[in-house]
């Protein structure tokens, strides 16, 4: 290719990564918004952590665990301690890696919101190194790191079971559905908030206490998904990427918008009146739904993927918390659990390539859905033995004293208000 | 002497002032205040329906002579009343003796209000 088309290329990709690094504020205003004051420089704290964790371990072994040559049967990349010349591409490895680390960083900060206001710092610090350094890049090797689970050499696993190779464009399964099922199981083995639940049972309501907070969040991630959708296309020089890039560009908008007028007149019409909190969901709802098929999918697609997940997400963010009675202040495991399984399945049934509803029979939907399952059971796998692991060692949750009175004053010493 | 406390609406509170600084006081103190009663607000977060007691007023404090306590009474009762419940009190009660901290001056003529 000529140089000017490499160049290209390389500042999309390098300007997709900074719109990606900008989802972690969009996801640190958003949580914060959504809980309580006396534990904001806590929820702070823990966004920061899992990007400063995610940037040297995925410099350090991370990398080379997802895009190393198959070791272990497949099942994880040789580390490279830092050395990143093993790496051969036609974009240079070092802004490779910028941009593959914002994604495992993403993945990561999903979990906080979910365990907001009642985890022990120093043990989400263990699960936020865990996440970065082994769960994400193995999975991620399986998929985007060239293993088994996208392998389409003819005799492949895969080819040869469905016809097809699991395809995830930026990340439906590979980020988001990782991050919240490891929300939703870290949120289980915590237990629910104090006060959460009545004596009956009942929910009761913690409201955040910010809401323009996290509306802001919401825009800022909004945002932030034009690079990671559009950005994961990895290139935008020539005919086919930029007609390719715009393609994305538009899913990507039609599902966040479409997701959030779903939500906003279904809240309407359960509750008789539009809600905020919810409605900033749904738009997240939409985002998360549309990025493993955004490629692929047609603009009308991309409004029914974003109606469908911002429809769920309602249900679902009220079945965790009326009926499951597990307590996740933020919805993380609504937004980027459920919605990033949807829409993972919906890419199996509306791509126009070859997706189900267009005449192209099941098997890539089969490979979707099989897709699904292994990485969402290796996340729940890792999710279960860490953090019950550590509630069995040394417990993963604060005091009580400590949750009434706040995380910022007994965990940090600091207060965000003061 | 004698001191008036008025809890009234936050919505009143821009029209009260108004009135007041046009009705011969001199000074008067406000502070947002939260109540608990017996009425409710039913509301919804995130699909869970709660009701909140916490109600939010403005409570404002006037020292004033004893010829102004009619006047001033009947000028919140005026203009903070909508006629919907909850609109407020008014308290009255005596007050012993004040000073001036400047002029270290004694007794109500150090209210320096118009009358």
């Amino acid at each position: 290719m000529d140089t000017i088309g490499l160049s290209l290329d390389t500042v999309w990709m390098l300007l997709a990564a900074m719109l990606v690094f900008w989802m972690q504020p969009g996801f640190a205003l958003c949580e914060a918004g959504f809980t309580r004051s006396k534990n904001t420089a806590n929820i702070l704290m823990k966004n920061f952590v899992d990007f400063m964790f995610g940037s040297l371990l995925f410099f350090f072994f991370g990398f080379g665990f997802m895009f190393g040559a198959d070791t272990l049967g497949g099942f994880i990349g040789l580390p490279n301690w830092g050395d990143l010349s093993f790496y051969k591409g036609d974009l240079p490895v070092e802004g490779f890696l910028i941009f593959e680390t914002v994604f495992c960083a993403t993945s990561a900060t999903i979990v906080s919101g979910a365990m907001a206001e009642r985890t022990k710092f120093s043990m989400y610090l263990v699960y936020s190194a865990v996440i970065s350094l082994l769960i994400y890049p193995i999975e991620g090797h399986w998929t985007w790191g060239g293993g088994w689970l996208c392998n389409d050499a003819v005799d492949s696993f895969m080819m040869t079971t469905f016809g097809d190779t699991f395809h995830d464009f930026a990340g439906s399964a590979i980020v988001h559905s990782v991050g919240g099922v490891l929300a939703l199981i870290g949120a289980i083995a915590l237990g629910p908030r104090l006060g959460k639940y009545g004596k009956d049972g009942k929910s009761r309501a913690i409201p955040g206490h910010n809401l323009t907070m996290a509306a802001l969040g919401v825009f800022i991630l909004w945002l932030g998904w034009f690079g990671f959708n559009p950005g994961s296309q990895l290139a935008a020089s020539g005919e086919v990427n930029r007609i390719a890039i715009s393609h994305v560009f538009l899913t990507t908008n039609l599902a966040a918008a479409a997701g959030g007028l779903a939500t906003m007149f279904i809240t309407w019409l359960k509750y008789g009146k539009p809600s905020l909190s919810m409605t900033l969901n749904g738009i997240l709802a939409g985002l998360v739904g549309i990025t493993a098929g955004c490629d692929l999918v047609s603009p009308i697609g991309a409004v029914i993927t974003g109606l469908i997940c911002g429809t769920v997400l309602v249900f679902s963010i009220e079945f965790i918390d009326h009926s499951l009675h597990i307590d996740d202040p933020v919805g993380a495991s609504s937004v980027h659990g459920v919605c990033g399984i949807l829409g993972t399945l919906l890419t199996g049934l509306l791509s126009t390539s070859n997706g189900a509803f267009y005449g192209h029979g099941w098997g890539f939907f089969g490979a979707e859905l099989f897709g699904i399952l292994v990485i969402d059971l290796w996340a729940a796998a890792c999710g279960f033995l860490l953090f019950y692991g550590i509630k069995k060692l040394h417990g993963l949750r604060v005091e009580s004293i400590v949750e009434e009175d706040g995380l910022d004053i007994y965990e940090h010493g600091e207060s965000c208000y003061n | 002497m004698k001191r008036i406390e008025a809890i009234i609406r936050k919505t009143k509170f821009e029209d009260v002032k108004e009135a007041l600084l046009n009705s011969d006081i001199d000074w008067f103190e406000y502070h947002n205040v939260h109540g608990i009663g017996q009425s409710r607000e039913e509301r919804i977060y995130r699909g869970v329906q709660y009701s909140t007691d916490v109600i939010e007023r403005v409570a404002l404090t006037i020292v004033c002579r004893d010829q102004l306590v009619d006047p001033t009474v009947k000028v919140i009762l005026r203009v903070a009343h909508t006629g919907e419940v909850g609109d407020g009190r008014i308290f009255v009660s005596d007050m012993i003796d004040t000073w001036s901290i400047r002029t270290g001056e004694n007794g109500d003529t150090v209210l320096r209000d118009k009358k």
